[in-house]
């Protein structure tokens, strides 16, 4: 007991010798919070929307073919697809149409698709979530679509996907084939990609390499390869990213710099007094750590906490002007908080650690000096 | 009680803890509760074939990252500079890179 309520009285005095430059000390947890703050919500962010992306992309293609033209993506001739069928462990090669529309009314960008189900039903469209927030379109309601030779082509809503996946198909509108050719006006039997079904997954690699031999203008996209694309998309070396860090990282410096520096005037008179009195070096550096400890716990948990509510239940808004960028349709989506202890033990060891080291280190090269000579300096 | 100071600071300490015990709690919830959505979403992109989330709309090379190539971005002359926000968050996928090899 003796013990705990000693530690008490170290903290009782901490806080008052904090509180008599509490200007001061309130600014530093205000910005160190901040720091907190951003390096949290990144890391939760990036993590969830990562997580997220491996458990929903499980089920996308094994295979995706395409033809590159010039350095740049083209229609694939349909023709291809009878020799890639005939490699062995190929399952089935579909084709897909696929394209993007850009509404000049609105000025959204749509992913246009066409549906197999729709093949005999032209005029019908199903459109994803954030279209029909979009365009305020509902069930029953018409759009029209401006085709590539000036006339309009309108298309009925036959339905609207559910809400709870505009992660994945907000910009996405289902048409006909025959629609879809009409909007691009496309004559000639091509696809925008193939996407192919393969018996055994450990031949993927194989099947591919066969498929660039027979076909060196292709490029096959193994599914692995679209699960590892969301796993690098949010690199640290990605722009934005790069700055928020180097911000933080270069607040933290100053932070830690000018508690590592040396203790002012004022705080080695202070030290040399409670010397002077009695107080053990140990005293002095236990006190220190706790003046360490008081900042940085409390940074890190304010920071932690408000990084959670501002990823989680404020669905990241402080990056919403970086993702939503020039665009006009942006998807409305709350990730699942995938948080581990890991993530927050790497944020606590690498914003707490530092910071209470750096302040007690210069208090023991103080603490360790003749009070007599601290207090006549 | 909370005449003293460090009796303050340890019951902030201790809510804190508290409430970041109820953040982790909350965390493990909505992902049980979240589970079946995150299902569904898989079995939207199983039966649409879907390739890529759909986290930014403004240019088809963040889209669509795992289908682009490297030259989408730089369409508008060989010097162009990015000039869509997402293309400075969302990094070129591995296989890009990797192509030369294969």
């Amino acid at each position: 007991m003796a013990a705990i309520e000693k530690q008490r009285n170290i903290i009782e005095f901490t806080l008052s010798s904090l509180w008599k430059r509490k200007g001061k000390n309130i600014a530093l947890v205000v910005v160190y919070t901040l720091v907190v703050f951003l390096l949290a919500s990144v890391m939760f962010f990036t993590h969830s929307l990562k997580r997220e992306a491996s458990l929903v992309l499980q089920d996308a293609p094994e295979m995706i073919v395409q033809r590159l033209v010039a350095g740049r993506q083209d229609s694939i001739p349909v023709s291809y697809m009878e020799s890639i069928r005939d490699i062995k462990g190929v399952q089935s090669v579909q084709p897909r149409l696929w394209g993007y529309y850009y509404d000049a009314v609105s000025g959204a960008n749509f992913t246009l698709m066409v549906k197999e189900e729709l093949k005999d039903q032209p005029g019908i469209v199903v459109i994803g979530n954030g279209v029909s927030r979009h365009l305020a379109s509902m069930k029953d309601d018409a759009i029209p679509f401006k085709t590539y030779k000036g006339d309009y082509l309108m298309l009925q809503v036959k339905g609207v996907l559910p809400a709870a996946s505009e992660l994945v198909n907000s910009d996405l509108i289902q048409v006909s084939e025959e629609d879809f050719k009409k909007i691009f006006s496309i004559t000639t039997n091509e696809a925008t990609d193939l996407v192919l079904k393969i018996r055994n997954v450990k031949e993927l690699a194989t099947i591919a390499g066969k498929i660039t031999q027979l076909f060196p203008d292709t490029r096959p996209i193994l599914r692995e390869e679209l699960l590892r694309t969301y796993d690098a998309v949010f690199d640290w070396r990605g722009g934005m990213i790069m700055v928020i860090l180097a911000g933080a990282f270069f607040a933290f410096i100053i932070l830690a710099w000018d508690k590592a520096t040396g203790l002012s005037a004022e705080e080695k008179r202070e030290i040399g007094i409670l010397k002077a009195i009695g107080w053990e070096t140990s005293d002095i550096l236990l006190m220190k750590f706790w003046e360490g400890a008081a900042v940085s716990l409390s940074a890190y948990l304010l920071g932690v906490l408000s990084a959670y509510l501002h990823v989680f239940i404020g669905s990241a808004v402080v990056f919403e002007p970086a993702l939503k960028g020039w665009s006009v349709l942006y998807p409305q989506f709350k990730l699942t908080p995938f948080v581990s202890a890991y993530q927050l033990a790497t944020l606590f060891f690498l914003t707490v650690v530092p910071y209470t080291v750096a302040t007690i280190v210069p208090s023991w090269r103080s603490a360790t000096i003749d009070p007599d000579s601290v207090m006549r300096t | 009680m909370i005449e003293r100071k460090s009796n303050v600071f340890l019951i902030f300490l201790l809510a804190g803890i508290i409430l970041f015990g109820l953040m982790l709690l909350h965390a493990a919830i909505r992902q049980r509760v979240d589970m079946p959505l995150v299902r569904q979403r898989g079995e939207i992109v199983r039966v649409l074939g879907i390739s890529d989330l759909c986290l930014v709309t403004e240019a088809r090379y963040t889209r669509h990252p795992s289908l682009a190539d490297l030259n989408t971005p730089f369409q508008d002359h060989p010097l162009a500079l990015e000039h869509f926000p997402s293309g400075s968050i969302i990094t070129v996928p591995p296989h890009l890179k990797m192509q030369a090899n294969r």
